[in-house]
């Protein structure tokens, strides 16, 4: 066998591994996507009238429009919160000790991580999506094609959050070290264009809500499923994705090659 | 001993300041039990870290080869070799026992059949049928241990390392797993086994290294261990002074203890020379209130070789070493 089939076949394996463990305790994932859903249900059902109001909107239905492409996106950075929690657990296991004694593919362990954990975020924001249409989110203006990249976007944006999310737990001595680690991955939404514009925040504040993966990423997700304009936030987007998956690709390869404490 | 199966030439390990290893030299034949003794801390756990390619050596250490193969250069080709079996059980709790062989089949590579095959033989051998539909989480102690020596028997390796295989089991686990250990050994595989106690070594080692301050302090088969050190002797204690007396001067080569009145001779505990002394004590016309046989274990050994003083334990003597005791306490 050569060592790309071996590479795919150890990394299958542990896959199946990771898949295996989030059915088998899929509490921690579950509870991860209550953030999204309940601020979703909140932000339309309490706080919808008066920020369609600020927002010189029609009505609670264009607010709900405005709102869920960017928590479909914290729905990813929610998820990946428990990609943190659980590879930092899974370091603490004398089971990777004794993956490492084995003469399997040296990246599989945490390749394995990595596709369970973007299969995960994919589901979760099925289900959010699923919930967003149930209380009245519709995207009928889109074609087949932005419907097909908004999903390419989702898939890109939680390889790249992965990444990064494995990287802080392998750093992590325990769970909770590493869910704190984690908190930009929830905190950087609430700071993005996901609840109001960028040009309604106060002018001291745009720069940090426009110079963060986030903003760029809902605003191409927007346009992709409401057809509003996205500009030059797409090629952004991409470039912020691409940008944070090489470097917590090289960040959590160079972390787990490093001689364990 | 052409090609041993582990040679390590000048070991060194050090984190920061702190040296663990201090340049250890071994050597292990194919297919014996060698085991590496000292107590907690002396890094034992290091040593095998090292040689089944978990952490690197230091770059000042010598050449290292493990099943034929340079540990620096090809640790691929020795991880293919080698069997690891750590301190801290290496089975995933969160996954069935069954499902932990199968992982291990797939990781080596097996058809789907053949993995099946091996898993079930294994979980029979190891009396883990019943519970193979369990979450290896909720496993006893001595059950985890035996999923974790089964798991690494999946690969057939012709090496295996247990990291101290029996710390904390209970007496009855322990007799399982050394039955485990030297069945390990009749099918030809090199066992590289670590332990803090004594007896194990004894009742498994073909060859034993004792490890202290990074160092190997003596080397050899128990038996040659056991000669490196005084032998043993018969202890004579008294409460009358005057028979202790008359005792003192009807023997020969006695050691006296004038304030515990004891005596101490030195004797190889055989049958003979236990009479010879008895007889000696009814000519005289004396009675010792209390005889007790000393015959020399790796315990003293162990405790002559890493400095500490030797425990005199006139009452119990010839009582076999107890495990789960606390080396720290006896010290």
């Amino acid at each position: 066998m050569n060592s790309l089939s071996h590479a795919v076949r150890d990394s299958s394996t542990m896959l199946r591994r990771n898949l295996l463990h989030a059915r088998r305790y899929p509490s921690l994932t579950l509870n991860l996507l209550l953030t999204p859903i309940m601020l979703l249900l909140l932000f339309v059902y309490i706080f919808g009238d008066v920020m369609s109001a600020g927002l010189g909107g029609a009505g609670r239905s264009q607010y709900i429009a405005y709102l869920v492409p960017g928590l479909l996106l914290m729905t990813i950075g929610s998820t990946t919160i428990g990609t943190a929690v659980s590879v930092s657990n899974d370091m603490t296991e004398g089971i990777i000790a004794r993956f490492r004694t084995m003469a399997i593919h040296r990246g599989s362990v945490i390749i394995g991580h990595v596709i369970s954990s973007v299969l995960q975020s994919v589901a979760s924001v099925v289900l959010v999506g699923a919930v967003a249409v149930a209380i009245g989110f519709r995207s009928t203006d889109a074609t087949a094609l932005e419907w097909l990249a908004a999903f390419g976007l989702l898939v890109l944006f939680a390889v790249a959050l992965t990444w990064v999310a494995v990287g802080m737990g392998l750093i992590s001595p325990n769970a909770e070290a590493a869910s704190n680690n984690a908190m930009p991955m929830i905190l950087l939404p609430l700071l993005s264009s996901a609840f109001v514009p960028v040009d309604a925040m106060p002018g001291w504040f745009r720069p940090i809500a426009e110079y963060q993966p986030f903003t760029p990423a809902i605003e191409t997700l927007r346009g992709l499923l409401l057809g509003t304009g996205i500009g030059h936030n797409g090629w952004l987007a991409v470039a912020w994705c691409l940008g944070l998956a090489v470097l917590g690709y090289f960040w959590s390869a160079s972390k787990f090659n490093s001689d364990p404490k | 001993m052409t090609n041993p199966a582990i040679a390590a030439n000048g070991l060194r390990k050090s984190y920061g300041d702190k040296t663990v290893l201090d340049g250890i030299d071994l050597a292990v034949p194919e297919g014996t039990i060698f085991s590496l003794l000292g107590p907690n801390g002396a890094g034992k756990t290091t040593v095998v870290k090292i040689l089944s390619t978990l952490v690197s050596p230091d770059p000042a250490s010598g050449e290292i080869r493990v099943g034929g193969h340079d540990l620096a250069a090809d640790p691929q080709a020795v991880r293919a070799a080698i069997g690891v079996t750590g301190q801290f059980s290496a089975v995933d709790g969160l996954i069935t026992g069954e499902e932990n062989m199968l992982l291990m089949a797939d990781l080596h590579h097996l058809s789907k059949r053949e993995g099946r095959r091996v898993a079930a033989e294994l979980l029979e051998r190891f009396d883990l049928v019943e519970a193979a539909k369990k979450p290896a989480s909720t496993y006893s102690g001595g059950m985890k241990r035996r999923l974790d020596i089964a798991m690494t028997l999946v690969g057939d390796p012709r090496i295996i390392f247990l990291d101290e295989p029996t710390t904390g089991l209970d007496p009855r686990s322990r007799h399982t797993m050394w039955q485990i250990i030297r069945e390990l050994v009749t099918g030809g595989v090199t066992v590289f086994l670590t332990t803090q106690y004594l007896e194990e070594a004894d009742e498994l080692a073909d060859r034993i290294a004792v490890l202290h301050d990074g160092r190997i302090a003596a080397e050899g088969s128990a038996e040659e261990l056991k000669r490196l050190i005084p032998g043993g002797h018969v202890r004579l204690r008294f409460t009358d002074p005057a028979a202790y007396r008359s005792a003192a001067s009807a023997l020969r080569e006695v050691t006296r203890d004038d304030e515990a009145l004891a005596l101490q001779i030195p004797s190889d505990g055989s049958q003979r020379e236990l009479r010879a002394v008895l007889d000696r004590l009814d000519s005289a016309g004396v009675e010792a209130d209390e005889l007790t046989v000393h015959t020399p274990d790796l315990d003293d050994v162990f405790f002559a070789l890493t400095g500490s003083n030797v425990p005199t334990q006139p009452n119990q003597p010839t009582q076999p070493n107890q495990p789960n005791q606390p080396k720290e306490a006896v010290r």
